[in-house]
């Protein structure tokens, strides 16, 4: 069943998520300077970073190993196989088998390890410090995610979530409060999971309030261009996953040309809407202390077994 | 507004409820727990209306704006004025912290749905679905009477409670009769109030509104 046309679909999927990644992130920075009263930096200022990090020479301790080389490109790669599984532009993917969302929460986990061992590769206090922080958030928000996931996977009867969205984007509209707690659930996730700010401040430069950027700091050139952008994947994979379950409509399927512009403008007006969102919360929220962060967590993790317990009721 | 979409706004209205439940539970400060506490009241008053539009029944009407003037606008006015005059804007004490409440929480939802599923697929009514989560908000307003140390928020998880156990009524059976209604409304109002007497002696004999003070029956 694999056949040409879908392939190409993958292919330009997968190109397409690492290619936009960096313009999201871009336009969530200048929405969030706008809304802070601040001139806001150009949307393609992500690129131009890259692209000096790119061109710059990477400096690297003296007892860095393996671990320490390796994790970017771990970190790229895992975040862009999680992009080529989830159903940005298109179901029926031929790269959607490979992965249910038990084992895409794996994906991202495994990009975590890395990140963590890396900070604590070269043994400096702020990379420990934000390895330990990191895995903290990262225990507490994954059975949250799963939860949120266990949702929608109850409505739709699997576990793919090629098959989770063509359920819930062909059927017949409805109300369903699961989803509804499952949403908010989710977007408390993805706030912890991004490193976004009631948890933690992308922008910051103190180094002791740091979570992710604490993990990096040992980094420069071409590694630090390389997980920047994985962050930026990581983001975007977040919100078109947040997009595919609660908001699927106007998505083509694999081979469908025609239906591809219609994809792409819905997807990109759901994109925009959504960063312009990230930028409103983290403009109205202020950063949590970093012991509040299991409140918030436990709370997203609550929100996620009460959906699934509604959706139970409701079809009693 | 046909069957089924009031039934879908109804189901909603009811996770709305157990939501603010939660958030009640997890809540630690005075002021946002009575606002909560009127949002309750409002989501309340929403979903007996719509019931009330659904079945054709009259006297729901009566109900939902009895429950608008009384637990929308007049107890949470009372409470506010209650707090300003005791002059107690305290962060609440809990007995055991906020994640573990919640935890708690949940066993006590799963419970409360586990016994409520045989009891739905009996009814008929058009929100039987409704019934666990009613179940559920009181459990977790007992557990708020149980965790909290002081007499304010304990008195707010009891009118909590009366608004879920408002609710289960509506849900189970479309409401009661109007009488018991009014009766149940006007208690509430005078139980509101006997409290508020009750707070000025609690903290004129003990000096604080810690409800543990009372444990000590004679002076030492």
């Amino acid at each position: 069943m694999i056949d040409a046309p879908a392939i190409a679909f993958q292919i330009l999927q997968s190109v397409f998520v690492v290619l936009a990644a960096p313009l999201l992130l871009g336009w969530a920075n200048q929405c969030r300077a706008w809304l802070q009263n601040r001139s806001a930096p150009s949307i393609l200022l992500p690129y131009y970073t890259l692209a000096k990090l790119f061109h710059k020479d990477a400096v690297i301790a003296h007892n860095a190993s393996a671990v320490f080389r390796v994790t970017p490109y771990v970190m790229f790669g895992c975040m862009w196989l999680a992009a080529g599984i989830v159903p940005v532009l298109a179901t029926d993917l031929p790269f959607a088998p490979a992965a249910d969302i038990i084992a895409l929460v794996g994906v991202f986990a495994l990009a975590r390890v890395f990140s963590a061992l890396a900070a604590m590769d070269i043994g400096t206090a702020f990379g420990g410090l934000g390895a330990r922080r990191e895995m903290l958030i990262g225990f507490l928000a994954e059975p949250a995610m799963l939860m949120v996931l266990f949702t929608a996977a109850f409505i739709s009867g699997s576990t793919q979530l090629n098959t989770i969205v063509e359920t819930l984007g062909h059927r017949e509209f409805a109300i369903d409060p699961s989803l509804a707690f499952a949403a908010v659930a989710f977007l408390m996730v993805l706030l912890a999971e991004n490193a976004r700010i009631p948890i933690d401040n992308p922008t910051t430069h103190l180094e002791l309030t740091m979570i992710h950027e604490a993990m990096i700091l040992e980094y420069s050139a071409r590694h630090l261009a390389l997980i920047e952008w994985a962050v930026a994947i990581k983001l975007f994979a977040y919100m078109t996953i947040g997009i595919a379950l609660f908001v699927p409509w106007g998505i083509a399927e694999a081979g469908n040309w025609g239906a591809l512009p219609l994809a792409f403008a819905a997807l990109a007006a759901k994109l925009a809407f959504a960063g312009a969102g990230l930028a409103l919360l983290e403009t109205l929220l202020a950063k949590l202390r970093l012991f509040l962060a299991p409140e918030f967590l436990s709370t997203a993790f609550l929100l996620g077994v009460l959906g699934i317990l509604t959706h139970f009721l409701a079809r009693g | 507004m046909d069957q089924s979409l009031s039934s879908q706004f109804v189901n909603l209205l009811a996770a709305l409820l157990l939501l603010l439940a939660f958030a009640m539970l997890a809540q630690r400060r005075v002021l946002t727990l009575i606002k909560l506490f009127a949002w309750q009241g409002a989501a309340l008053t929403a979903s007996t209306l719509i019931m009330a539009y659904a079945t054709g029944q009259g006297h729901l009407y009566y109900s939902a704006t009895l429950t608008l003037l009384l637990k929308v606008i007049l107890i949470p006015w009372i409470l506010h004025r209650l707090i300003d005059q005791l002059q107690i804007r305290w962060d609440i004490e809990t007995l055991i912290n906020i994640p573990v409440t919640m935890l708690v929480g949940i066993g006590l939802a799963i419970f409360a749905f586990a016994l409520a599923t045989p009891i739905s697929e009996m009814a008929g009514s058009l929100t039987r679905a409704t019934l666990g989560i009613a179940m559920a908000s009181v459990l977790l307003s007992f557990l708020m009477m149980i965790v909290r140390r002081k007499a304010v928020p304990q008195v707010i998880g009891f009118l909590a409670m009366e608004n879920s156990l408002f609710f289960a009524a509506t849900s189970a059976t479309y409401g009661m009769p109007l009488v018991v209604e009014l009766g149940v409304a006007l208690d509430v109002l005078v139980g509101t109030f006997i409290f508020g007497i009750f707070f000025f002696h609690i903290r004129d004999e003990f000096e604080s509104l810690d409800i543990r003070h009372m444990e000590k029956l004679k002076e030492d």
